[in-house]
């Protein structure tokens, strides 16, 4: 088992490695720093750009392979350069990671909770007028892209809020700019702007998961173990969710702590829309800022997500389902 | 579930005892609506019978008879869309049309049911314990939970499960076949139902177990002295099982009477069929089984006459017009009558009116009277086809040409343990050092239960590799030296025909494009392709235009003769026989086994025949050698094996299975093991049968080859 | 499979009929279906309203109507204007016109190769099997926006979008690649596998005509899934400035562009119902056609 474990997560290592310094190298050779500080008004003189870039380790001049190096022994201690403006790359990414987990975690556990709880009621009620609904909801959910959702619901919220004449709906931003208050006001004021981009995100989980969810469910439906469950006396009801639902609750489970490492870069379009500084929002400006040691952080965050989301989805699969489990 | 229910008059329970009856069922129907444009499917039509405390009725029939279905409906087990007419009283108390909840205080309290599939029959993510303490929890919630919990393990242990305290955690998966059906069984026992219903209990198991179980239920009728409704397709198991028999064909019953009346007497010439159909271990020369024609009319169009009347030797034009009633034999009205209310006079009162279960014989067939009065067997009213002597027979054995000669053939793999975290933890002796070989023209039937290594050997055989350890020969040629080429040539001469003829075929294929597969695969021209497959479709009884059906569309028997074509595509030598009947309904195994035994005789095959079922081997097999744990324990010509048995194992799985004759298997004494079958992971050392937990009466022998 | 050798055999045994040619039944049955029909001439429709529709309109691609800024529908601008005056209806059609390509191929790119390397990997086990879904891993760890973003860019311009579409494919074929090969491992072990290795057909051969035609229903429900993904992707990808047409926008826009004043219902109404209507019109298809694959479904008995 710990041999096993071991191989395991070295094999994570090498791969998150790989990704990371893929990302890297892209965004060295194909971003363009000089550009950035070329365009600033007044036009620094190039020995001066020279000297900037050289102190930040972004210097085209300097061949690749020497950067990549210096880079790369920064991030075995923990430190992944300065962000272009000269910013501590490592620190700003905890503080972003942090706004983008709050928003995740609590849209996916809304979303998912939703999700199941309709589309194991949907497959219960196969082809009846619930499924049917059910199912166009999702349909129409999954075939619209995220980024129209949030604009509509953005563009909604606009409405509504002209209508009624003051903000109820509070669509830009993590909280008001300047906001002044206690701790409980602020957190008020947090949640205020969190519902638009939550409710978004957790629209386009709850999709997915009422269709998993529901074809699961499917599965176990005409289970043996049902019949059984209501041949010694379990009403209908009872034996679905005593029995089917907690069967088909595995797999489903596992999907879901699968889909949290992906939603990393997932929300990305949220956060842009709403003005939420968290990674997926962090990266775009990078993108455009010519940033290569913050696309190559957000990177590595990324890799490390998803790797950390297929592995504990393996654990809890395992912990979960006994015929699994050791 | 929309009910209708009959209000009948007081039940007249004449004829057997003068206690109620625990469950009376009467005139039941279950249709399950078409969706969209597919027809109604009518499942049961019209069943009727009584059964009081302590009695045990055989519900006989084929796949598709309806006899689950009619079960399930008198549990409430149906789903909400099948509609279900007639009465079931429990007690005397109608059930029918009870809602959910309260038809769920009578399940598993009153009447109960243990169902066929003991692997997928119990939730996997609870423990065995837990499941069997809900059981007792649900009709009792004032219980403790550690009542209830004491309760399953009294339970656990009544039912034989060793270490009930520690078993009590298990998890399902980790319960052998037998083992599961044993806490089904706890769990139909729970709360002392007054009636068990049991679903082809055993129909999943090996012998061996079967006969455990069989034992087991016997003991829980004994202490809960509950009626038993026991439901199967093997007529073997109900001569000694029940006290009365209920025969049931395309949803309806067709024949009913106490267990002797039916297999001495029986009226009806499908229950007269099928116990012609069964091989018989019992029997030295059977001659060739009684195969009845056809298969069972779709219960979505049916014929307005019998049912049974296409398949039936002895059918008239009456036949055709209307469905016979089940009547006490000689009530049956004449053929003048049937074709007077057919023509539309107008039907005095007939006798149909009384559809309760009064206890005599009774058969829904129009010649009943005529079949007493002649005293037909089966043999007098269905053809049985000749089948002509194998041309190499009057040659001696020794002087044939060998197909495969197997040597000391050694198969292990590793035993892993969980998916996530693979792992190694032993070692499977699957296949431990096996000899046997077979000549031209012969068939040798590999026998053995579930585990003992028998598909192993063939898939070593059949992948035509260097095995692990030992040497496989086949037409001569040792299959470790061959080069791809010779290996692809020799394919040719030797195939397969498996066991599930669903899983055989692949689905998604036109029944052409499967039998042509091998002969595409060896490169035969499209024209050749075509003139041979057609001439297969003719050589295994199937027609023209089935070519373009999928499996799908075939019922079982005629996709194993699908199978068989493909098979014989080739023109092999060797045929190697997985099984091939034993997914097979009795009547269309007939068949099969007897299409093998002729084709045997034309084209002078010789067949490795592999199979749990010691009957067919019997009829079937020249030779025979006994499998346990990777070893082949005996061996030798059926006659000797089946006479004088010399391996303990042998003797104990030729007294687990049950004859189909009342009076005979009355009379034996079963040698019942104990536990189940060991790992082949970790085998015992020495003599493999020689372990504490599988005594029998018998003292261990050593040999290992004794013929 | 020709039916001139076969006349011949008739003259020998006038019973047997030629072979039968399931292309022909697949395509007769697939035509007989009426979702099909539907979902064809939905799709059909969609592909005439992108290329006709810009003839139809009175603006160009690229054209600002000054006068007109941010603009609901009107005689004028049928489905309204952005902010920056440009007609809607053109840049939908032009929209749409990209979609149906990309999410057509990306689909039918992502599922066949997931198909491939899944059934292969499940089918040979071992060494292959470990380094395929070694490469899969790696693909899926790989930040595959930021090389989608960096990498788009560079071929903006002509065939800029045949070069999206691969790089798409490329980073979509992980998950499913994964489920075909978990299910390839389950069906490698039913008999008719079984029977075909017996009788020496080649593996390549086992993988294309048994096994991969035996999850069509996966594959299928698959690919209909990843067309909206495709244009998913690819719309979000356009909406940073990042996509095909992206030319590389100042920093000072950008901002602007995210504020919700500057945003008009009418701006993503219409592209969102297209969008809709052709997701469903490719998923009445693929459920047609799964049918059609599959003898056992109900709607195919007769």
């Amino acid at each position: 088992m710990g041999k096993f474990l071991a191989r395991r997560l070295l094999n994570y290592v090498v791969l998150i490695f790989l990704a990371t310094s893929f990302a890297y190298l892209l965004a060295a050779t194909n971003l363009h720093p000089r550009g950035y500080f070329e365009q600033m008004q007044p036009p620094p003189s190039p020995e001066a750009v020279n000297a900037q870039l050289d102190a930040l380790n972004l210097n085209d001049q300097t061949p690749i392979a020497q950067r990549y190096v210096t880079w790369m022994s920064g991030v075995v201690v923990g430190d992944f350069g300065q962000t272009i403006q000269g910013g501590d790359v490592t620190e700003e990414m905890w503080m972003k990671a942090g706004v983008t987990l709050r928003l995740i975690t609590v849209a996916t556990i809304l979303g998912s909770a939703v999700g199941i709880a309709v589309g194991a009621y949907a497959a219960v009620r196969q082809y009846r007028g619930f499924d049917k609904v059910s199912t166009a909801a999702a349909f129409f959910v999954l075939s619209v892209p995220t980024v129209v959702i949030a604009l509509a619901v953005q563009v909604g919220a606009n409405g509504i809020n002209d209508l009624l004449g003051f903000q109820l709906l509070r669509y830009s931003g993590e909280y008001s700019a300047g906001f002044q208050g206690n701790g409980w006001e602020l957190l008020l004021n947090r949640i205020h702007h969190a519902v638009l981009p939550t409710f978004v995100l957790a629209v386009a989980l709850f999709a997915a998961f009422a269709r998993y969810q529901r074809n699961m469910m499917l599965d176990v439906l005409g289970s043996d173990f049902v019949r059984t469950a209501m041949a010694k006396g379990l009403t209908r009801r009872a034996a679905l969710f005593k029995h089917a639902l907690r069967t088909a609750l595995i797999p489903t489970i596992t999907y879901f702590t699968f889909t949290f490492g992906a939603l990393v870069s997932g929300a990305t379009f949220t956060e842009k829309i709403y003005g939420w500084h968290g990674m997926g929002a962090w990266l775009i400006d990078s993108i455009f800022s010519q940033d290569v040691h913050v696309v190559a952080a957000v990177s590595w965050f990324m890799a490390i997500t998803i790797m950390a989301a297929s592995f504990l989805s393996d654990i809890l699969y395992a912990w979960l389902d006994p015929r699994v489990r050791v | 579930m929309s009910t209708d229910t009959v209000t009948t008059t007081d039940a007249p329970s004449t004829g057997r005892g003068d206690d109620a009856p625990v469950l009376e069922v009467t005139d039941l129907t279950v249709t399950f609506p078409g969706l969209n444009d597919t027809t109604d499917v009518y499942a049961v039509r019209g069943v009727s019978y009584a059964i009081s405390r302590g009695e045990v009725l055989g519900i006989v029939g084929e796949s598709g008879s309806g006899k689950s279905v009619s079960s399930m409906a008198a549990m409430g087990l149906l789903p909400d869309h099948a509609r279900i007419t007639g009465s079931v009283r429990l007690h005397g108390e109608e059930i029918l049309g009870l809602d959910d909840r309260a038809m769920a205080r009578k399940r598993g309290r009153v009447i109960s049911m243990v169902f066929q599939d003991p692997l997928s029959g119990l939730t996997p993510v609870y423990t065995v314990g837990d499941q069997l303490a809900e059981a007792v929890l649900v009709h009792d919630p004032k219980t403790s939970r550690a009542r209830a919990r004491a309760r399953a393990v009294e339970l656990l242990e009544l039912v034989g499960i060793p270490n009930p305290e520690q078993r009590y955690r298990s998890f399902p998966h980790e319960f052998s076949g037998g083992m599961r059906q044993r806490v089904m069984i706890a769990m139909a026992m729970a709360n002392d139902p007054d009636v068990i219903i049991c679903d082809e209990p055993t129909t999943a198991l090996d012998v061996t177990i079967q006969a455990q179980i069989l034992e087991l239920l016997r003991t829980a009728q004994r202490e809960t002295g509950a009626a038993i409704v026991m439901i199967t397709h093997d007529l073997g198991v109900v001569a000694g099982f029940v006290d009365r028999v209920l025969v049931m064909y395309a949803g309806r019953p067709v024949e009913m009477g106490a267990v002797d009346e039916i297999y001495y007497s029986s009226r009806m010439p499908y229950t007269m069929g099928l116990l012609g159909a069964v091989p018989r271990m019992d029997l030295d020369r059977q001659g060739a089984l009684v195969p009845i024609q056809g298969t069972p009319p779709s219960l979505s169009d049916l014929p307005p006459g019998c049912p049974f009347a296409p398949r039936c030797p002895i059918a008239q034009p009456e036949c055709e017009l209307a469905e016979p009633d089940l009547l006490p034999i000689g009530d049956q009205p004449s053929a003048e009558f049937i074709r007077a209310v057919h023509d539309g006079t107008p039907a005095p009162a007939s006798a149909a009116d009384d559809v309760h279960d009064t206890g005599v014989q009774r058969s829904a067939c129009v010649r009943s009277g005529e079949i007493a009065e002649n005293a037909w067997t089966a043999r007098d009213i269905y053809p049985v086809p000749e089948i002509p002597d194998t041309p190499v027979s009057a040659v001696r054995r020794d002087d044939r040409a060998e197909m495969l000669r197997v040597a000391e053939l050694i198969k292990h793999h590793p035993l892993t343990k969980g998916t996530v975290f693979r792992r190694r933890v032993g070692t499977v002796y699957a296949v431990d050092g096996i000899d046997f070989d077979i000549r031209e023209g012969e068939t040798l039937a590999l026998v053995g239960e579930s585990g003992c290594g028998k598909s192993s050997t063939l898939m070593q055989i059949m992948g035509l590799e260097r095995p692990q350890g030992g040497t496989i020969e086949v037409m001569g040629q040792n299959t470790a030296g061959l080069s791809r080429s010779a290996r692809f040539a020799l394919r040719r001469d030797m195939q397969i025909v498996f066991q599930d003829p669903m899983s055989s075929l692949d689905p998604r294929m036109p029944v052409f494009d499967i039998i042509a597969e091998p002969l595409r695969t060896h490169g035969e021209s499209p024209s050749e392709v075509t003139r041979r497959v057609y001439e297969l479709i003719d050589l295994v009884g199937l027609n023209t235009e089935h070519a373009t059906r999928f499996p799908a569309e075939f019922s079982g028997g005629q996709r194993q003769r699908v199978g068989i074509a493909r098979a014989l595509a080739l023109e092999p030598k060797l045929l190697v026989l997985d099984e091939p009947v034993s997914a097979l309904d009795v009547s269309i195994q007939a068949g099969v086994v007897n299409l093998l035994e002729e084709l045997q005789a034309r084209l002078g095959l010789a067949y490795l025949f592999v199979a749990h079922d010691l009957s067919v081997v019997r009829h079937i097999a020249d030779r025979v050698a006994v499998m346990y744990l990777g070893r082949i324990v005996e061996i030798g010509d059926t006659h000797s094996i089946y006479t004088r048995p010399s391996h303990p194992y042998t003797q104990a799985l030729l007294s687990a299975i049950p004859i189909p004759d009342p009076e005979k298997e009355r009379a034996r004494t079963h040698i019942v093991l104990d536990g189940d079958l060991p790992s082949p992971a970790n085998p015992p050392t020495g003599c493999r049968f020689r372990t504490g937990a599988r005594s029998s009466s018998h003292s261990p022998r050593t040999n290992r080859s004794s013929a | 499979m020709s039916t001139t050798h076969v006349s011949k055999e008739h003259l020998e045994a006038p019973a047997a009929p030629p072979a039968p040619n399931r292309l022909k039944d697949l395509g007769r049955q697939l035509l007989g279906t009426r979702r099909v029909i539907v979902g064809l001439v939905l799709l059909a429709l969609l592909a005439l309203f992108a290329f006709l529709g810009p003839l139809l309109s009175g603006w160009e691609v690229g054209e600002r109507d000054f006068t007109d800024m941010l603009a609901a529908p009107s005689p004028e601008h049928w489905m309204g204007t952005n902010e920056t005056g440009q007609d809607i209806f053109t840049r939908t059609t032009a929209g749409l016109r990209k979609s149906l390509l990309i999410g057509l191929l990306v689909a039918v790119l992502t599922t066949g190769f997931a198909a491939l390397v899944g059934s292969f990997a499940g089918y040979f086990g071992g060494l292959v099997d470990k380094g395929l879904m070694w490469v899969a891993d790696l693909a899926l760890v790989l930040p595959n926006f930021v090389i989608l973003a960096i990498l788009s860019t560079h071929f903006a311009g002509n065939g800029g979008w045949f070069v999206l579409v691969i790089l798409l494919a490329v980073f979509s074929w992980m998950v499913t690649s994964k489920m075909v090969r978990g299910m390839t491992i389950s069906l490698r072990e039913r008999e008719y596998i079984h029977a075909a290795r017996f009788m020496g057909v080649p593996p390549h051969r086992i993988i294309l005509r048994h096994i991969l035609p035996n999850m069509s229903s996966l594959l299928i429900a698959d690919a209909t899934i990843m067309v909206s993904a495709a244009i998913i992707g690819e719309t979000a990808l356009s909406y940073f400035g990042l996509g095909v047409h992206a030319r590389r926008q100042p920093r000072r826009r950008d901002r602007r562009r995210f504020a919700v004043r500057h945003h008009g219902w009418w701006m993503f109404a219409f592209p969102a119902m297209l969008l809709v209507v052709m997701v469903l019109a490719v998923n009445m298809i693929g459920d047609g056609l799964r049918d059609a694959l599959d003898p056992s479904s109900k709607s195919r008995r007769s």
